[in-house]
């Protein structure tokens, strides 16, 4: 037994306990502040169903924790489990330690739809769900990123990313155009492009948390193939895996997550890069585990991230901004501490 | 197990889009055999040897084993008939060089089971056999070219087929490690096995073959027993270099020298 193999299941407590306590004191934080002990009586109330558990506490608290803060934090943690978990997955599909969720061009699909749902919602036509547009650009990028990279059923990784950083190049070109229409609304496309979980609602904690659950069972299960997929795609062959077909499921589901992701949350970078690196080094490679810790920690990430803007900063910042302010820094000491990047 | 007639390639063609790569090649493939597989670059080796793992169907022909078409009982079966030593062995993540060995067990183990001991005894004598046991915990991404390379040949080992193809399993490594795989391979066919491996060392290839294939241009230029078919005539045709093919006692084997320069 390797030394990972044999602290992996701290890692996983440590995290998930973690996590549990991050939700907990981060709906405490805010302009009105609630100790974690009520913030559990209040959840508790809920969960049970006995209002007692709740009483002489101030009316308002319910409403804040329930209402108002959860769906935010658990959105946060949806979202950067769902990033994080498809970051290993890239970059075990691109065979590139290098790749994150937004390589192939998904980011720039679900720009693109909601830059156009933004601007028409401010223009002429009125209502468009920005959501529902950032989703279908990401599905629409990604099936050209498809189209353009199949040969013969194999999917190459090199192949791959050329394709994708095509798509993602006229897209970028398309998104610049869009903000030139918009003139002085520039601001809601920035905005929006630089995600934020202000205002998330029920719904959408429920669509991040089914993806993210999708997508782990996909990993674990495909976990093995996906570990032999490192030897290259002949080595791969011989050993019984189907690799063509195993790349693209395993590509389709997290494109899919991903896509889920930024239509919830705009586009925060850098979480499905960092974590499965920094979940690399301390869980090994195997990516049966990979994805459960790095699930679990690009959760407690982008919640810290999320918490320190919403409630730590004196205004807030767009968090996309935030993890790649905090995330950038970090990457380049990672990079300087291992050396050069294996592969 | 089924009954064993090893590999049959009857009158195959093979072309990337419209750039021909192999044809008209028949071959059998006797099991319990060493076949080298010789010839300059881009003659088609590595094509062939996909086409032997049915990673590659022929636009013409049939390749079989075994009397049925090569993979038509799905590629997790091929896996347990025939292991590759690949030509490139970059592995971008940090594996233990034991857990790559491992996966050479894949073709066994069910979707959600863990090697057992016996798989990993398998996996360790097959390190041992490499010399590369001291190496077991180590990241594969800190070993060096040759160490690597073994790690894969021993993973392809670990496989335990009855058949076992090397993509110049040797191109990285030293002499003795060299000879070391060869060996091992050797000892494989002594038990039955059959090897097929791609070999640019012309020296090697009449050490060890039993028989010895020619590719050039897409086509087998001569195919036999190594004594009779490693022939200066026959390496003036194919690698166009000058050279002398004789017994050599120290080595016991038939060796080719080459006129160097001039």
């Amino acid at each position: 037994m390797s030394s990972t193999q044999r602290t992996y299941p701290w890692l996983a407590v440590g995290l998930l306990l973690a996590v549990g306590g991050a939700i907990i004191v981060s709906t405490g934080l805010g302009f009105i502040r609630i100790t974690p002990a009520e913030v559990v009586r209040v959840i508790a109330a809920r969960l049970t169903g006995d209002a007692s558990l709740a009483s002489g506490l101030d009316p308002v608290f319910p409403y804040v924790v329930l209402d108002v803060r959860l769906p935010r934090i658990l959105a946060a943690v949806g979202v950067g489990a769902g990033l994080a978990v498809c970051g290993v997955l890239y970059q075990g599909i691109l065979l590139n330690p290098l790749a994150d969720p937004y390589t192939l061009g998904i980011s720039s699909g679900a720009a693109f739809g909601a830059s156009v749902a933004l601007l028409c919602n401010h223009t002429l036509l009125g209502h468009l769900p920005v959501p529902l547009f950032a989703f279908a650009g990401a599905v629409a990028a990604l099936m050209v990123v498809l189209l353009l990279a199949s040969r013969d059923g194999q999917l190459s990784p090199t192949t791959l990313i050329l394709a994708g950083v095509i798509v993602g190049a006229i897209l970028a070109a398309g998104i610049s155009f869009m903000k030139y229409l918009a003139d002085e609304q520039v601001g809601i496309i920035v905005f929006w492009l630089m995600g934020s979980f202000a205002g998330r609602t029920w719904g959408q904690v429920g669509v991040v948390f089914a993806a993210l659950l999708a997508v782990l069972a996909v990993a674990v299960y495909y976990g093995r193939d996906l570990n032999i997929i490192a030897l290259g795609s002949r080595a791969s062959d011989s050993l019984g895996v189907e690799t063509g077909r195993v790349r693209r499921i395993l590509l389709v589901a997290a494109s899919l997550v991903v896509a889920v992701c930024v239509s919830v949350s705009g586009i925060i970078g850098f979480i499905g890069l960092i974590v499965p690196h920094l979940m690399r080094l301390m869980a090994g490679p195997d990516n049966r585990r990979l994805a459960v810790v790095a699930a679990l920690a690009g959760g407690l990430l982008l919640l810290l991230a999320d918490t320190v803007t919403r409630a730590v900063l004196p205004a807030e910042v767009p968090i996309g901004v935030l993890t790649a302010l905090i995330g950038g820094p970090f990457f380049c000491y990672l990079f300087r501490q291992r050396g050069a990047f294996h592969g | 197990m089924a009954e064993r007639a090893g590999f049959l390639l009857e009158n195959v063609h093979f072309a990337y889009g419209d750039k021909a790569a192999l044809h008209g090649i028949d071959l059998a493939l006797a099991p319990g055999r060493f076949y080298g597989l010789v010839g300059p670059n881009g003659c088609g080796k590595t094509t062939l040897l996909d086409l032997l793992m049915a990673n590659r169907q022929p636009q013409q022909g049939r390749v079989r084993l075994d009397g049925e078409r090569v993979g038509a009982q799905g590629r997790k079966q091929l896996a347990r008939q025939v292991a590759l030593v690949p030509q490139d062995f970059a592995i971008p993540f940090a594996f233990t060089a034991l857990e790559v060995v491992l996966m050479g067990r894949h073709p066994y183990l069910p979707r959600f089971g863990a090697p057992t001991t016996a798989d990993l005894m398998i996996a360790e004598a097959a390190m041992a056999a490499l010399d590369i046991a001291a190496l077991r915990e180590r990241p594969v991404t800190e070993l060096s070219g040759g160490e690597k390379q073994r790690v894969v040949v021993a993973r392809a080992l670990t496989q335990q087929t009855p058949i076992l193809l090397l993509d110049e399993a040797t191109s990285n490594l030293d002499i003795r490690h060299a000879l070391t795989i060869f060996q091992v391979a050797r000892e494989r066919v002594r038990q039955g096995d059959t090897v097929i491996a791609v070999v640019h060392n012309l020296n090697l290839a009449a050490a060890f073959c039993d028989e010895i294939i020619f590719l050039h241009q897409g086509r087998v230029a001569a195919a036999g027993p190594t004594a009779a078919t490693l022939t200066s005539a026959i390496i003036a045709e194919v690698f166009g270099v000058e050279s002398r093919v004789a017994r050599d006692d120290f080595g016991g084997t038939l060796q080719v020298s080459f006129r160097y320069g001039g």
